[in-house]
């Protein structure tokens, strides 16, 4: 008996239309048309949506976790990249 | 990195209070265990639908139909986000699939009950779905990601699912004399199976002590446990009804109830499958499965024809 539950979808949601969308689970469908259907019975049942995304688990490069450390390490050491580095004379406005 | 090195980061990590993420290394029993554990309790919400649906086409009015229809279909939703959550571990649809339609995987025992009125709804939304939020509640916190995000989900969707059952309950508690014995009788079968949910008492279970050490469990069987007859017994007062153990009684000093003896062998009797309903329990589920499979091949076929047409 053939068991075929199809391939593995990555379902992401948008709550509020303006919001990113955001991961929230997986569903297996055959394909795409059905993926969307079976996202929405899943993930949706209270209106929790206006829009999804869905994406082939397989097509997603995820980074390493082991070599997080390394990987993040070069944003580290650029603290001018915030505006609290910057010193500004006290009193001037709309800075 | 070695494998020293390897564990004691996940080590760190569960000290911390982090989430272990699916890519993350961890510990081929923490993975083990998981598996299991999430499996199984897929396998439960999906079973548990059949003791409800039992009941849809003979709900006593459409509203109280409506929302049976939709507790049982969160019960499906809910299975499938497990389903989803112990996939990122590692292990198949198919492969769990297979394991509950063998007999490999196990399910909440007490789906393996029969619902044979009307108040067993009642009963089962207000007892089993209060025991499964206590122990859900809880694992919102626990240490694997995807386990804990789906557990956040599951809980936001179940409090309606606990209080509808309360409300059958007490609607029959104040009716009819007939109403209100067949609230009783359902609340007298129900109460200890309901406890029973738990798990093995602390000492007997062997799973508990490495589960709290590694965060997937916060609370141990037996303080869960007390924690539910503490906040269901003044429940069922409220509607008159009665909690069928002769010794429950308040107990002043530790602010909690003590209360009767499990009856285990009752228990471990159900799991290895001789509960009333085990086998028709499977059956029913190998059965839609197979039913199933032309769907399955059919929707297969038709995605691969398009591919064919896009390639093209």
């Amino acid at each position: 008996m053939s068991n075929n539950q199809g391939i593995l979808w990555e379902v992401f949601v948008q709550t509020k239309p303006g919001l990113p969308h955001k991961h929230c689970g997986s569903v297996h469908a055959p394909d795409k048309e059905m993926a969307i259907q079976n996202a929405r019975d899943v993930y949706t049942r209270r209106s929790e949506g206006t829009s999804i995304w869905v994406v082939p688990a397989e097509a997603i490069t995820a980074s390493s976790p082991e070599d997080m450390g390394a990987f993040f390490e070069p944003a580290n050491d650029k603290v001018y990249r915030h505006p609290t580095f910057y010193h500004v004379p006290e009193g001037v406005k709309y800075l | 990195m070695d494998l020293l090195k390897l564990q004691e980061s996940f080590d760190a990590k569960i000290e911390k209070g982090d989430c272990i993420e699916p890519k993350d290394w961890m510990p081929d029993d923490y993975r083990k265990t998981l598996i299991r554990q999430i499996s199984q309790h897929a396998h439960s919400e999906i079973v548990g639908m059949l003791p409800e649906g039992n009941w849809i086409t003979r709900a006593p009015s459409l509203r109280r139909k409506m929302v049976l229809l939709a507790k049982v279909q969160d019960e499906g939703g809910h299975g499938l986000y497990l389903y989803s959550a112990a996939e990122t571990m590692g292990i198949s649809r198919d492969e769990m699939i297979e394991q509950l339609h063998s007999g490999k995987a196990k399910y909440s025992s007490i789906f393996n009950y029969p619902t044979l009125t009307w108040a067993d709804i009642g009963a089962i939304g207000w007892l089993v779905d209060g025991a499964a939020i206590m122990n859900q509640v809880m694992l919102q916190r626990t240490s694997y990601g995807p386990y804990a995000r789906a557990m956040v989900r599951i809980c936001k969707e179940e409090s309606f699912h606990q209080r509808q059952g309360y409300e059958i309950m007490s609607v029959l508690a104040a009716g009819t004399h007939e109403q209100k014995a067949m609230a009783q009788d359902a609340l007298n079968r129900w109460w200890w199976p309901s406890l029973m949910m738990f798990g093995p008492p602390d000492a007997d279970s062997p799973h508990t002590a490495q589960s709290v050490r590694w965060k997937i469990k916060r609370e141990t069987n037996d303080e869960l446990r007390n924690k539910f007859v503490d906040r269901t017994v003044p429940q069922a007062e409220f509607i008159g009804l009665k909690v069928p153990d002769k010794d429950l009684k308040w107990n002043e000093a530790k602010q909690g109830y003590d209360w009767g003896k499990i009856n285990w062998d009752e228990f471990y009797n159900v799991i290895k499958g001789n509960g009333p309903c085990n086998k028709e329990r499977l059956e029913a589920r190998r059965k839609a499965h197979e039913n199933g499979a032309w769907v399955r091949e059919a929707a297969a076929a038709y995605a691969a024809k398009q591919q064919q047409k896009a390639a093209a």
